[in-house]
């Protein structure tokens, strides 16, 4: 397809944004924190480099991320199966919850994961301060990016391709290898990039269930900055931490050059079937009961401690937090949270599907290397530490207006995080859209607007949904990275479960409240769920 | 999706001109910066605007070191005006970093005078103290009693029975190391070195924070965990009568080896409302305000002056003999400190 000028005219937008709110505050705090008096902090890399400990911190930051991506890519695979292909009581509910890890904060994972990894656990094993509860918990979180990321274009692709395949003597295995997997490459190896970025920068996992140690970048730079008040050296990991990101994108981009094929997508209203025979069956029940061991047992664990009481089950944490026993400003009325938290998620997703889809349209219009560098670019904040990002945002936004305190700043940051999530999850849908499609369209009278308008913007729409879910997500969940930004002290859902969390004695309201969170993670998981049906439904 | 955009983008500009200060003659707003713990009842803050007819608006940054990273940062355009919630032991960077005005607020003869700073840089607004907490009910299920010094944990009888947070991750953590430098020093005989090897082979659990410390670890009060002595708060046992509708502290704290913590306020320089932030700070160490912090962060009030809340009154322990260090003293050592207690215990 030729490239039209009004589509890359559209790349403005998210290049501007990024510039901004991205390269430029990053540019100004590392120039900041490396040069002092005009010379530069030379010496900051060289003991960055130099110091052993530091090199084993960057050596397991790469291992730890690369193992915790190829255990989320190996259980995430038959989980996005079975939600594509097969339809079966719950399945909506099911996959909704698998969504529910990616907003908790990791205090309230931590205590899920000390019940069931701790000294009490009813598996009998003990996993606290070792690499598997950091990989373990990784792939909770990360799970539902390969599901959902791999399962917007699993669910469209065509079964009878495979069933041709089939008829053809070809076993189950190799038409997955052969036909199933090479048409997938693309959502896998693109949700393969979010959990890799997501690992590399893991922080608060780290924190939270790691030992003395294991320690990753993130976690030092955040360290040096705010503990040692060394930006030199902050600033230096934090240069060596792009570095590994960018190497890490490239060698990525390199893997997606490939072109992807070009397939005959269907509504999945019309793929997914009921299983048919007992394999089928058993494979669903294998995979369901990993997911239940793997996601369903920590959030039955927070729900269970929620209620609980010295005295049995009991409602009293919720009826404390909808009705303070006392004045004391700690409790802050789930009402309150929830409105809070949504002024920011609202403004957030708006931000992260406009510029996301713009920039996906432009990455796959401008096919080739401009193209892949816009992409890989826009990657780059999600690999990015969020100390670095934050404090980015102090030093360079005060002028031309001073943004620092904008309440503005918040969804921004967000944004910047989810518009890769946008771009993963529509990209591949996008460029797999049948080219006769829109041909015949052309052929039909439409111009290359009415085309997309017609025909590739709903079969794309359901991968921007998507798209949307994980901004609206990960703005909701977010805590970690906003604390580096002033923020205007409005108690959200999860700054909320961090007060309940910081005094005795309110520890079952901190459930309660995040039980809340993960209720309306769910809720919004299952609305989009049910809308995605019909509006496809019209092709 | 462009009408969209072009709607955030006003409202990024319309924010923004909104949050710009202006010169004292006209100032209507006052931004304060303090840490996540910070909370305060309804009404407080308005009190304040009701008295000046400035509003308070308030930023929130993570923990206090990323706070006074964050001002150092920002020192020549500071994003606030004035800071609260800075302690001791970030105090003297902040100092030498020159953030400050100084000011000596209009109620500073009411806060005792060893909670005062030289030259009036800071204000001190709250203090309390990090403790070690016991069980009673766990330590007398071993055998034990409650420890009276710090020295008894390196005691084989109390194998098992201690739980501290990382001081690398954690503030009470920090404290807690403080304390046990200065208790033990660092040349004498029985070094604070020994002391955390012996509680190394005492098998004291490390974990990263204070809530998996206390929630997940401790045993007593509203801990589910099974070690009956933790590093927390001189009020811990107060938040857990107060929060757990009880008579009586199921925990009690060790007087001995606790660190005090001060936190103050600063009036930040290139303030472009100097005016107000003073207003303000006076305001942060008036009753008003004072008498409503022990509920809220369970710290107790500079001002001596302030009544303290009944529950306070009746379960809250204020230790006599709490370690204090000097900032400068913290501020020089802390970087090698850690360092030298993280080979002790690795």
């Amino acid at each position: 397809m030729r490239t039209r000028p009004w589509i890359l005219l559209l790349g403005v937008v998210p290049a501007l944004f990024l510039a901004y709110f991205f390269v430029y505050p990053l540019v100004t705090i590392l120039y900041t924190g490396l040069v002092s008096d005009g010379r530069f902090a030379t010496s900051a890399f060289v003991d960055v480099i130099t110091d052993p400990t530091m090199r084993s911190v960057a050596w397991f930051t790469l291992w730890q991320a690369f193992l915790s991506t190829v255990f989320t890519v190996a259980l995430g695979l038959p989980a996005a199966y079975v939600f594509a292909r097969y339809r079966f009581p719950g399945r909506s509910l099911f996959r909704s919850l698998t969504l529910v890890p990616f907003v908790l904060p990791t205090l309230v994972v931590g205590v899920a994961f000390l019940a069931v990894l701790g000294p009490g656990s009813p598996l009998g094993i003990d996993l606290r301060g070792t690499i598997w509860a950091i990989l373990i918990a990784h792939v909770f979180y990360n799970l539902a990016i390969v599901i959902r990321g791999v399962g917007v274009l699993w669910e469209q692709i065509d079964p009878h391709l495979e069933d041709a395949a089939r008829s053809l003597g070809a076993g189950r295995w190799r038409v997955f290898r052969e036909v199933t997997l090479p048409l997938l490459r693309p959502a896998i190896l693109s949700s393969a990039a979010l959990v890799f970025l997501f690992s590399f920068t893991s922080f608060g996992v780290i924190l939270v269930l790691g030992d003395l140690n294991h320690s990753t970048l993130e976690v030092e730079i955040w360290r040096q900055a705010t503990a040692f008040l060394r930006l030199d050296l902050a600033s230096a990991l934090a240069v060596l931490q792009l570095v590994g990101v960018t190497v890490i994108l490239l060698i990525y981009g390199r893997a997606g050059r490939r072109a992807a094929e070009e397939l005959p997508l269907r509504p999945s209203a019309e793929v997914a079937r009921r299983p048919r025979t007992a394999g089928e069956r058993a494979f669903i029940a294998a995979t369901l009961g990993m997911l239940g061991l793997l996601v369903v047992t920590p959030i039955a664990v927070l729900i269970a401690r929620s209620f609980s009481t010295p005295t049995g089950p009991s409602l009293v944490h919720y009826v404390n937090l909808f009705d303070p026993p006392r004045g004391s400003a700690i409790f802050v009325s789930p009402v309150d949270a929830i409105g809070n938290s949504l002024r920011f998620a609202i403004p957030a997703v708006m931000i992260a599907a406009g510029i996301g889809l713009m920039a996906a349209v432009v990455i796959v219009s401008a096919r080739g290397r401009s193209g892949r560098i816009f992409d890989t670019v826009l990657m780059l904040p999600l690999g990015t530490s969020a100390v670095t990002i934050g404090f980015g945002f102090l030093v360079a936004l005060d002028k031309p207006v001073d943004l620092r305190a904008s309440a503005m700043l918040i969804p921004i940051a967000h944004a910047l995080v989810a518009i890769p999530f946008v771009i993963r999850s529509t990209v591949p849908v996008m460029e797999s859209v049948q080219r006769r499609l829109r041909e015949a369209a052309a052929v039909l009278g439409a111009s290359p607007r009415q085309a997309w308008r017609e025909v590739d913007f709903p079969l794309v729409s359901r991968a921007l949904a998507v798209g949307a879910l994980f901004a609206f997500a990960i703005s909701i969940g977010e805590f970690g990275a906003t604390s580096f930004i002033a923020r205007p002290a409005t108690s959200t859902i999860p700054v909320a479960i961090f007060r309940l969390l910081g005094r005795p004695g309110t520890f079952g309201e901190a459930m309660a409240m995040a039980v809340i969170l993960m209720a309306i993670t769910g809720i919004a998981a299952m609305g989009i769920e049910s809308t995605r049906g019909s509006r496809s439904g019209g092709v | 999706m462009n009408r969209i955009l072009r709607g955030v983008l006003f409202a990024v500009v319309v924010l923004a001109a909104a949050s710009c200060s202006t010169d004292d003659a006209e100032t209507t707003e006052v931004v304060l910066m303090t840490h996540a713990s910070f909370a305060v009842s309804d009404g407080v803050l308005e009190a304040f605007t009701e008295e000046t007819g400035v509003a308070v608006s308030v930023l929130q940054s993570a923990d206090a070191g990323a706070m006074v990273s964050q001002a150092i940062l920002t020192k020549d355009n500071p994003v606030s005006d004035v800071l609260y919630g800075i302690d001791n032991t970030f105090l003297s960077r902040a100092i030498d970093e020159d953030l400050f005005v100084p000011y000596e607020a209009a109620a500073i003869d009411t806060v005792p005078l060893d909670l005062r700073v030289p030259g009036y840089q800071v204000t001190p607004i709250d203090f309390g103290d990090v403790c070690l907490n016991t069980d009673p009910g766990g330590l007398s299920g071993l055998g034990l009693e409650s420890p009276d010094r710090l020295v008894d944990l390196a005691d084989a009888a109390y194998r098992g029975t201690l739980v501290v947070e990382n001081p690398t991750t954690s503030s009470p953590g920090l404290s807690f190391l403080l304390a046990t430098i200065a208790t033990f020093g660092e040349d004498g005989e029985y070094p604070w070195q020994a002391y955390w090897r012996d509680l190394v082979a005492n098998d004291v659990r490390i974990v990263p924070g204070w809530d998996q410390a206390y929630y997940g670890e401790f045993s007593g009060g509203s801990g589910e965990g099974d070690r009956p002595i933790v590093v927390s708060y001189a009020t811990s046992p107060v938040a857990e009568v107060y929060f757990g509708d009880l008579a009586t502290a199921p925990t009690t704290i060790v007087e001995d080896g606790c660190f005090r913590q001060v936190e103050y306020a600063g009036v930040l320089n290139g303030t472009r409302a100097e005016k107000a932030a003073k207003q303000l700070v006076d305001f942060l160490l008036e009753i008003t305000f004072q008498q409503d912090m022990p509920l809220n962060m369970f710290v107790f009030p500079a001002n001596s002056d302030t009544a303290l809340p009944d529950v306070f009154v009746d379960h809250a322990v204020i230790p006599t003999d709490s370690r204090v260090m000097d900032p400068v003293l913290i501020d020089e050592n802390r970087e090698r400190w850690l360092a030298e207690w993280a080979a002790v215990v690795r």
